[in-house]
C-alpha cells in the first residue's frame, strides 16, 4: 500500500507565478498534521506478537507492516487511541505528546 | 472604542466569551458591542479567535481588528504557536488562563499580564474546564467598563437554569482574583 | 439611543438570527429554504421556532434552492406570504425561478447572504451572487447591519405586496460580516409589526370561485406588453419604497432614507458610493478625512433595482469626482454599481469622473486604511493626476 508522499506546496509569489484557474500541483493537500495529537501510541515489540490487529483496526491506515517490526507512522497517526485499546498483548501504550513514555 | 481579541481553541467556548462580554456591554449596560469570531482559513488544528468591540456609541466599523486594548488567551498553549501579542496597543493588557504568576510570561512590548487559574476555578464550581465564563469574570475586574453585574445577566440569558448558578459563582471568583489580588 | 427599545426588546444577534426573527414576525405561511452557508443560522433558528411552537407556517423541506423557489412560487400562487433565503450557489441554482417567480409577479421575499460564486470555490463574502442576477426582476436591498437586516424584511413584504408593485424582493446581507456579526438589534413586538404589516391577501393567486391559469405562456403578440408591466411596476416601486420607509419611520423610530442616503454629502468635493456592510466601515473614514478639513462625502446605496437614476443625475453635479465601490466585477468590462451610475450620469449632462474601486472579494477586508486610500485617488483624479478608472484594491501585489 502506497504512503502519501508530503509534497511541499510553494506558494505563488507574484501574479505570473498564480496557476490558470485554480489548480495546482497534485498531492499538495497531504499535509503531516502530527500538530492535532494530544496523546501518541508507543509500541513495545518485545510484547507484539504481530497478529496485526491494530494494522487492520487503524482507521487512518497508518501502521507499515511491510518490515519485519510494526512502524506507526507518526506524520499522519491522529492519536485515536484505538489501537493500544484493542491490542491484545497491551503492547501500546497511548502518551501525552510533549511528555516522556513511562 | 475598544477592542478585545479572544484566544482559544475550538470547543473551548472562545467564541461564546466573546459574544457573551457583547451581550454583558450593549443589552445589559448602556454600550454598544459588536461581536464577531475569526472568519479566516485558520481552521486546521483549531486555533480560534473572537473579536469584541464596545463603544460608547454605534459601531459601524465592519472591517476587521486588527489593533487591539485587551486580549484574553484561554489557553495558554496557544502562546507557543501564536503570537497573541499581534496588534496588541502599547500599555495593553494580556488576560491569561493559566496556574502561573505574571511573572512567568515575558512578551515583547510594554504590556501588562495578568493571570488567573480559570480552568481550576471552573472545574471546582462546574466540573467542567471550561473556562470562557469564568475568564469573562477576570476580564469584568480589569478595568470598570462594563462591571460584574452585567456579566452575570448575560450568563443568565444565555445558560439554561441548572448552570446559569455555577456559571455565576465561578465568575464571581475570578473577578474577585483579579480585583482583590489572590 | 439610549439603549431602551420602545416597546419590543433588545438583544446581541447576528445577521441571521436578526432576519429569523423578522421572518417571524412578518407570519409567512410557507417557508422553503435549503442551507448554504452562511445563511445556515437563519434556517436553523426558524426550524428552532418552528419547533418551539413559537412560530406558525409550513416549514418545507426541499432538496435544493431551485425547489425551495419553486415551493414559495406555488405557496405564493395559492395565496400564501412567502419566505426563503439563499447565497451563493444555492442563489445561482435557483436562477431561472427568479425569472419565473418576478415573470408571473408573486411578491416573494428572500434573504440573500452576499457570497461569492464559484470557481474557485469560497464561502465568505462579496456581492457577486446577488449582482449577477440583476436582471431576474427582483427588486434588490442592501443593508448595512443587522438592525437594518431585521427591518427591511418587514419592510420588503410591505413593499411587495403593494398592489402597486406585485414584485419579488431580495435582501441582501453581507456574508459574515453581516450575517455571523453580533450586535445590538432592537426586536420589535409582534403587535407593532402585525400594525404595520396587513395579513396578505394576493390579489394574484389561486380562486376556486373565480377560475384562473397562471404562468401561462405568452407568444411573441403577448410577451413584450409583460415586461413593459414589469418595468412600470419597478418605477412605480421607487416612490411606494420612499413611502414604506417613512411609514416604518413612524411607527418604529427608524428612518433609512428610502433609495439612497447620503452622509456629508452637502459640501462635499468627492463621494464614495458603496452597499451594505462597506458603508459602515466609510462612516469612520470620512469623520476622520473631515476633521483634517477634507471635503468627502459618502453615498449609501441602499436599493440596487430598481436604480435611483434620476439621483445619481443630481448628484453628478455637485461633486468632482466620485469612486464606486464594488464587491464584485462583471468581467470584460466593469463593477455593475459603476456601470450603472456611470449610465445614469451619462444623460446628466455634466459627468464627473468616475473611479471604480473593485474590492472585498472574497471576503477580502475592506480596511480603513483601504478606503482613505480611495479618497487618496479621488483626490488625485480631480487635481488632474492620472488614476486608473478602474482599480482593484488590497491585491496582494
Amino acid at each position: 500500500m502506497a504512503k502519501p508522499k508530503i509534497v511541499k506546496f510553494q506558494f505563488p509569489e507574484c501574479l505570473e507565478e498564480m496557476p490558470l484557474g485554480p489548480s495546482a500541483v497534485a498531492g499538495i493537500l497531504t499535509e503531516p498534521n502530527s500538530g492535532w495529537r494530544v496523546q501518541r501510541p508507543v509500541l513495545d515489540h518485545s510484547k507484539c506478537s504481530k497478529c496485526l490487529l491494530c494494522w487492520v483496526l487503524c482507521p487512518e491506515g497508518v501502521i507499515d507492516k511491510s518490515k519485519g517490526e510494526l512502524e506507526i507512522d507518526m506524520n499522519y497517526c491522529k492519536g485515536c487511541g484505538l489501537c493500544a485499546h484493542e491490542c491484545p498483548k497491551e503492547a501500546i501504550q497511548m502518551v501525552r505528546e510533549g511528555q516522556d513514555e513511562q | 472604542m475598544i477592542e478585545i481579541r479572544w484566544h482559544a481553541r475550538g470547543g473551548q467556548g472562545g467564541f461564546t466569551g466573546a459574544k457573551l462580554l457583547g451581550l454583558a456591554a450593549s443589552v445589559f449596560c448602556n454600550h454598544y458591542a459588536q461581536a464577531f469570531p475569526s472568519f479566516g482559513p485558520e481552521r486546521r488544528g483549531a486555533p480560534v479567535l473572537g473579536f469584541t468591540r464596545v463603544d460608547s456609541k454605534p459601531i459601524t466599523d465592519h472591517s476587521q481588528v486588527y489593533t487591539c486594548d485587551y486580549v484574553v488567551v484561554l489557553d495558554e498553549t496557544l502562546i507557543e504557536t501564536v503570537d497573541v501579542t499581534k496588534g496588541l496597543k502599547d500599555g495593553g493588557v494580556i488576560l491569561i488562563n493559566t496556574k502561573l504568576g505574571p511573572d512567568r510570561f515575558s512578551f515583547k512590548g510594554n504590556f501588562k499580564v495578568l493571570t488567573v487559574d480559570a480552568s481550576t476555578i471552573a472545574m471546582e464550581e462546574m466540573g467542567t474546564p471550561i473556562a470562557n465564563t469564568a475568564m469573562l469574570g477576570a476580564f469584568a475586574a480589569v478595568n470598570d467598563l462594563i462591571g460584574i453585574e452585567p456579566i452575570l445577566k448575560s450568563v443568565d440569558k444565555g445558560m439554561p437554569g441548572a448552570l446559569r448558578e455555577r456559571n455565576k459563582k465561578a465568575i464571581e471568583r475570578t473577578y474577585g482574583v483579579i480585583r482583590g489580588g489572590k | 439611543m439610549n439603549n431602551k427599545s420602545k416597546s419590543g426588546h433588545l438583544d446581541f444577534l447576528n445577521g441571521d438570527e436578526a432576519v429569523a426573527y423578522a421572518a417571524r414576525l412578518c407570519r409567512p405561511h410557507v417557508i422553503a429554504v435549503y442551507p448554504i452557508t452562511p445563511q445556515t443560522i437563519v434556517v436553523e433558528k426558524i426550524s428552532e421556532f418552528v419547533a418551539n411552537n413559537e412560530m406558525t407556517c409550513e416549514y418545507i423541506h426541499v432538496e435544493s434552492e431551485h425547489s425551495a423557489m419553486c415551493a414559495a412560487m406555488g405557496a405564493s400562487l395559492v395565496g400564501a406570504r412567502a419566505f426563503t433565503a439563499t447565497s451563493s450557489q444555492g442563489l445561482a441554482y435557483m436562477h431561472e425561478m427568479l425569472h419565473y417567480v418576478s415573470g408571473s409577479r408573486f411578491p416573494i421575499v428572500m434573504m440573500n447572504a452576499n457570497r461569492t460564486l464559484a470557481a474557485p470555490w469560497n464561502i465568505f463574502g462579496d456581492q457577486r451572487d446577488s449582482l449577477s442576477q440583476r436582471d431576474t426582476g427582483w427588486i434588490q436591498a442592501y443593508v448595512e447591519n443587522g438592525q437594518e437586516a431585521l427591518d427591511m424584511i418587514i419592510q420588503a413584504y410591505a413593499l411587495a405586496e403593494d398592489d402597486r408593485v406585485y414584485t419579488p424582493v431580495m435582501v441582501n446581507l453581507d456574508g459574515f460580516v453581516n450575517t455571523h456579526t453580533f450586535e445590538l438589534v432592537d426586536i420589535p413586538t409582534q403587535e407593532e409589526v402585525d400594525a404595520f404589516l396587513p395579513p396578505f391577501k394576493s390579489k394574484n393567486a389561486v380562486d376556486f370561485h373565480h377560475p384562473r391559469s397562471f404562468c401561462m405562456t405568452a407568444s411573441t403578440e403577448w410577451n413584450m406588453e409583460f415586461r413593459y408591466q414589469q418595468q412600470e411596476a419597478m418605477d412605480r416601486a421607487r416612490g411606494v419604497i420612499a413611502e414604506v420607509d417613512k411609514r416604518f419611520g413612524d411607527h418604529f423610530g427608524r428612518y433609512y432614507g428610502g433609495m439612497v442616503e447620503e452622509i456629508q454629502c452637502e459640501d462635499a468635493e468627492v463621494v464614495l458610493v458603496g452597499m451594505g456592510s462597506v458603508v459602515g466601515t466609510s462612516r469612520i473614514v470620512v469623520d476622520r478625512l473631515r476633521e483634517k478639513g477634507l471635503k468627502v462625502g459618502l453615498v449609501k446605496l441602499r436599493f440596487y433595482r430598481p436604480f435611483p437614476r434620476e439621483y445619481f443625475k443630481g448628484l453628478s453635479g455637485r461633486v468632482k469626482a466620485m469612486g464606486v465601490i464594488d464587491r464584485d466585477i462583471s468581467f470584460g468590462y466593469e463593477g455593475a454599481v459603476a456601470s450603472d451610475i456611470k449610465s445614469a450620469l451619462a444623460s446628466a449632462g455634466v459627468v464627473p469622473k468616475v473611479i471604480n474601486f473593485i474590492a472585498g472579494i472574497a471576503g477580502r477586508d475592506i480596511t480603513k486604511e483601504h478606503i482613505e486610500g480611495m479618497y487618496d485617488r479621488l483626490f488625485n483624479f480631480t487635481q488632474g493626476k492620472d488614476e486608473k478608472e478602474l482599480q482593484f484594491i488590497g491585491l496582494r501585489w
